[in-house]
């Protein structure tokens, strides 16, 4: 299997030497395996957002290296290896729907009618034909985050980087947009970086579930989910799915050295 | 619909005869009435409201009959053509100045938010700039009209009125862009980021349309000084064919014909409000697939 992303003895501080220094991330080392579903989840402050940053060459390690299909991450930027996606949808509000998705596009220098016809595929893919023309602030906030991922996966990357992109939404349709997620990299084959505070979310998600804890940012477990591809609704209520979510759950306690401490900012939902 | 957009308008109308009204009755009755009154309008022995007079306040209809006489004596075009023909002549002054301003103040602000250093070493100095008071500044720069020719160009009057017009509107749109172009949210630059998109590229793409609502206020203040700009500079140099001169010639015959010069004062804000009106216009255009804000 290659490697979609190998990250290895990374470290990264900001304000290096400075009263305010703050070790982000300390000796993190992940791969993640072309096709796979892997999901980051923490307290805040963990690095799991500064761990995708640098795997999206937002930033740049302070040591150790990470390889993004076999490049560098800066060579797998400019080549647009990956997409992303935020917790705000950040569609342009100046631009239609459609425009918003051919961004991308725009900015590799694609002629019109190839992002016409590419923009329309994408909207098919998120179940929205019909709203090519509409501006953003006429789609709900799941029809927008749906433009977002339409957008990230315009340019058909191999790899796709989510900020808590659902963290905005009401939970009927944010259960609704992660089976949607799942249908999606089905059927694009893509490779998924996930960030999240939701624990239901990363293991209903994901092939496995890094568990980061904070002070310095570090990866304490690794969970194997493994609920196989057949997921729906009925995979929510199953004894597997609660088994992995208190297995994560555990995995969230035991990062951190003091007992009874509250685990700030992991979403227990 | 059309009975709503006609709403502005019809207020407006309605203050301008009040405003009228107000003026009318004051010269017809309440002044002549405070007249009689020693005691009454004066605050501390200090007069302070206006005698009503023919030369002081002339008649609202002696100013519009004034429109109807010809220019100077004997001359063929009567006042409202050349109250017309100024306006006009003023407001093309004060496009092109706006334009000139608002390429400056754009240019200016691509700087500032490009490079902070630039921004630190400039704004201290846009800020002294408009502290310039413009009546000195105008003789200053018809001078340079001897000094200064580039490619067989030569500096007229005209020039100085320009220039003068785009030093003033300059200024609010260098503010207003600077602050649009920052205006982005981080996370829309780390995708612009993400997407390798170059600075020129990512200021085309979300810089620039993110300033859009930020321009429309500092153009609606740049339009005003660059009409100010204009008729100042056409008083203070002598250009003759803009409406503020009129202005300074019909105030010569304050005696003899005192309500005249009203109607230049009205050229000038017909210009105001041209120019407001271009402006506004301008706006609809460009925020037309935006989320229309209310605003009056």
């Amino acid at each position: 299997m290659t490697l979609a992303v190998d990250v290895a003895g990374v470290h990264k501080v900001f304000n290096s030497g400075r009263p305010n220094q703050v070790d982000a991330l300390s000796d993190v080392s992940l791969q993640v395996t072309a096709g796979e579903f892997v999901s980051l989840i923490g307290p805040s402050g963990c690095g799991k957002s500064t761990l995708l940053r640098l795997i999206a060459d937002l930033l740049e390690p302070t040591a150790g290296t990470i390889a993004v299909n076999g490049k560098s991450p800066r060579q797998a930027r400019l080549d647009q290896d990956y997409g992303m996606a935020f917790q705000q949808a950040g569609l342009f509000e100046w631009r239609s729907v459609a425009k918003n998705i051919e961004l991308p596009l725009e900015l590799k220098g694609w002629d019109k009618d190839k992002r016409r016809a590419r923009a329309k595929e994408m909207l098919e893919l998120v179940k929205l034909p019909d709203r090519a023309d509409a501006m953003p602030w006429q789609l709900s906030g799941g029809q927008q985050q749906r433009i977002a991922i339409a957008r990230a996966l315009a340019a058909h990357p191999s790899l796709l980087l989510m900020d808590e992109p659902f963290g905005a939404l009401d939970e009927m349709t944010r259960e609704h947009m992660q089976a949607e997620l799942l249908r999606i990299c089905a059927a694009t084959q893509t490779t998924v970086v996930f960030v999240t505070h939701s624990i239901p979310e990363a293991v209903y998600l994901s092939d496995r579930v890094v568990v980061m804890s904070a002070g310095p940012g570090r990866i304490t477990s690794i969970v194997s989910v493994g609920l196989g591809g057949g997921r729906d609704e009925d995979t929510r209520e199953a004894k597997q799915f609660y088994e992995k979510i208190t297995e994560v759950r555990e995995g969230l306690r035991g990062g951190h050295a003091i007992a009874g401490q509250q685990i700030k900012g992991v979403d227990d939902r | 619909m059309k009975l709503r957009s006609l709403r502005p308008a019809a207020f407006g109308i309605l203050a301008l005869a009040l405003l009228l009204a107000a003026w009318e009755s004051y010269r017809n009755w309440f002044g002549p009435w405070l007249g009689t009154k020693r005691e009454v309008g004066k605050v501390l022995g200090f007069k302070l409201l206006p005698r009503a007079n023919d030369l002081a306040m002339p008649s609202v209809f002696d100013m519009g009959r004034e429109f109807g006489k010809p220019q100077v004596r004997g001359s063929s075009t009567n006042v409202f053509e050349a109250v017309l023909e100024g306006t006009f002549n003023s407001l093309k002054l004060a496009v092109v100045a706006l334009i000139l301003g608002t390429l400056i103040g754009i240019g200016a602000a691509i700087l500032m938010s490009r490079f902070k250093v630039v921004q630190r070493g400039l704004m201290p100095y846009l800020v002294i700039s408009q502290t310039i008071p413009l009546i000195a500044l105008a003789p200053l720069t018809v001078t340079w009209g001897g000094e200064i020719s580039i490619l067989g160009f030569e500096w007229q009057k005209w020039t100085s009125a320009l220039v003068l017009g785009a030093f003033l509107s300059f200024f609010p749109i260098a503010v207003g862009a600077l602050r649009g172009f920052n205006s982005p949210d981080p996370a829309a630059l780390e995708l612009m980021d993400s997407y390798a998109s170059s600075w020129w590229s990512t200021w085309r793409k979300l810089r620039l349309p993110a300033a859009i609502p930020y321009l429309a206020p500092a153009m609606r203040l740049a339009g005003s000084a660059a009409v100010f700009g204009v008729v100042v500079s056409e008083l203070s140099v002598g250009l003759t064919d803009g409406v503020g001169y009129l202005i300074l010639a019909y105030l010569q015959e304050g005696t003899s014909r005192p309500a005249k010069v009203f109607t230049a004062v009205a050229g000038t804000v017909v210009l105001g409000l041209l120019m407001a009106a271009l402006i506004n216009a301008a706006d609809r255009f460009f925020t037309r697939n935006r989320p229309q804000e209310e605003f009056s």
